[in-house]
């Protein structure tokens, strides 16, 4: 075993005085620093001496989304700049960014947690680890590459972009493990069979570390039958830490959440009350040793569920669900409340369209137009058009049997879709508010 | 005579038809004939080309879906009733027929069709007697 995976099977009595005593260092930290963070204590009524059982941090307020936009740039920042090094920042479509100062120490948490999905996917020093998410005030890019240098892989930085450079870097040096957003890995599997290249048989190719965006465990599968790897989960979020926080092990169905660095919480997003395990909710995260931009019971709207069951592997850290639904990508068509997980499950159960697809929404006075356009896969087109209109009949009922709905379906042609090379924008909702 | 030919899948959007043509000219293959088959939301070109292997390497590199499928080509006579009389040899064939589209040769008096029958072989023993 790689000695930095040893902190994953910490007993968990052990785990749980730890965090506590994190807590309580962080608690009077955040509250001497942050004046929102005081004011909202005051408000409650609650004192950080208040924290005496791990229980208690629910009597504490919750971070949103919005504290971060109100206090830009740095009123939830806790660290004099003397110790800030590094800013990474994430933008919504609307409005500021927001932007997390960290610490050295902040950097070297996260690439720590990082490191250890990486060791437990079972990739190892002698790996070569090509990056191809976006550098910059993204968080995969560097985090990935920190992650992997902490590991003693040798990290090929090629950022994204540049697919046919990537490709012939991946062959010639022999990558054997990828970071990427899993729609940038779909482009380049196309992009490398336009280059007669077979992943399989002409590079050494078998690990992909997917994140930064909802995926499906059908493409999941897909992305494994096209190219012979293994793909693994990795979560994390800007406002926690990055990529990092979470990462499957091979026995278990779920993510092991890093709670020496990460305590997860799960909570019912209407009354706002914690939630025993087992049961599905909000995800809730405090990070118990950051500095730079320490949140507190940060509402992730990730619904997920932190699992009861020990897992095989014998790893402590508990395990969540995989991410299918964030609330926000929660989208409401014709009264219907619609994930677009739901849709991909849909169109992946027809091998004839390619795995990259556009949900249009727009709006006449009364009516929501819904339109949904797949790819069709150059194998598959028939030169018929009684196939291609039955091709769409096939699509429109595999969608329809779980939404519900009947999106208008259109089929265009291959590659004429927009791929992304950081995370990618499948819906375009243009309807008026 | 069984000819190959070539199918895209076009968008409906402008332009699309257009880069295919270009790709070709690129590439000096010539178009013999084509035609358009449409639905409000996507059509079918089918093509005869002069190069037809490559053609449809062309047309494959530059991102078209593409399919070829073996038709007949058979001509007749450029004149009133020249269809009619080969129409009556399939019909009494009894072949279906996919779908047809017509050129005329320049300086000549022969028309050319091509058909995709449901069964080409059945079809052409048909159209030699």
């Amino acid at each position: 075993m790689n000695p930095i995976s040893q902190k994953d099977y910490i007993d968990v009595a052990g785990l749980r005085k730890m965090q506590l005593a994190k807590l309580q260092e962080l608690i009077p930290y955040e509250y001497e620093r942050v004046p929102l963070f005081r004011r909202r204590c005051d408000e409650k009524g609650v004192k950080p001496r208040d924290l005496a059982t791990l229980a208690d941090l629910a009597k504490f307020p919750f971070m949103i989304k919005t504290d971060l936009r109100d206090e830009y740039p740095y009123g939830l920042t806790a660290a004099p700049m003397k110790d800030i090094v590094r800013f990474h920042c994430s933008s919504g479509t609307t409005g500021k960014p927001i932007c997390i100062p960290a610490t050295m120490a902040d950097v070297d948490i996260w690439s720590d947690g990082v490191a250890r999905c990486l060791a437990m996917y079972g990739i190892m020093e002698e790996d070569v680890l090509q990056v191809s998410y976006g550098y910059g005030l993204f968080t995969g890019g560097l985090g990935a590459h920190y992650g992997g240098e902490k590991l003693g892989c040798a990290v090929l930085p090629t950022g994204a972009g540049n697919t046919e450079k990537q490709i012939m870097l991946m062959k010639d040096l022999g990558v054997t493990a990828i970071a990427c957003t899993p729609s940038y890995f779909l482009h380049l599997a196309t992009t490398a069979a336009q280059m007669g290249v077979d992943f399989r048989r002409d590079t050494k190719l078998k690990h992909g570390i997917f994140g930064a965006e909802p995926w499906t465990d059908e493409i999941r599968r897909k992305i494994e039958e096209i190219s012979g790897i293994t793909a693994h989960d990795i979560y994390g979020l800007t406002e926690i830490a990055g990529p990092g926080v979470a990462g499957n092990c091979p026995y278990c169905n779920g993510l092991h959440v890093w709670e020496d660095h990460f305590y997860p919480e799960i909570i019912d997003p209407d009354t706002l009350e914690v939630l025993p395990d087992g049961e599905q909710g909000e995800l809730v995260f405090t990070t118990l040793d950051r500095r730079g931009t320490p949140m507190v019971r940060y509402r992730t709207r990730d619904i997920s569920r932190l699992q009861t069951e020990p897992c095989k592997c014998g790893r402590t850290m508990r395990v969540m669900d995989r991410i299918h639904a964030r609330t926000d990508d929660m989208l409401i068509v014709h009264g219907v409340n619609v994930f677009p997980s739901q849709i991909e499950t849909g169109l992946m159960k027809v091998p004839e369209i390619a795995p990259h697809y556009q949900i249009h929404l727009s709006s006449t006075d009364t009516l929501d137009l819904f339109e949904i356009k797949v790819e069709v896969v150059p194998e598959a087109f028939s030169d018929n058009i009684r196939d291609l209109e039955a091709l769409r009949k096939r699509v429109l009922a595999a969608v329809k049997t779980i939404i519900g709905l009947t999106p208008k379906i259109t089929l265009v042609g291959p590659g004429t879709l927009p791929r992304s090379e950081g995370k990618i924008k499948r819906v375009i909702d243009n309807r008026k508010k | 005579m069984l000819v190959k030919q070539i199918s895209i899948f076009l968008e409906n959007r402008p332009g699309q038809l257009a880069k295919a043509c270009r790709a070709l000219a690129a590439s000096n293959v010539n178009i013999v004939t084509l035609s358009l088959a449409d639905t409000t939301d996507f059509g079918i070109v089918r093509m005869i080309l002069d190069d037809h292997v490559k053609g449809f390497e062309v047309l494959s590199k530059a991102g078209f879906a593409v399919r070829d499928t073996e038709v007949v080509m058979a001509s007749v006579a450029d004149r009133p009733g020249g269809m009619a009389e080969l129409m009556e040899k399939l019909d009494k064939a009894d072949v279906d027929i996919e779908y047809s589209y017509a050129y005329a040769l320049g300086n000549s008096d022969k028309a050319v069709l091509i058909f995709k029958f449901k069964d080409n072989a059945k079809a052409e023993a048909a159209l030699a007697h």
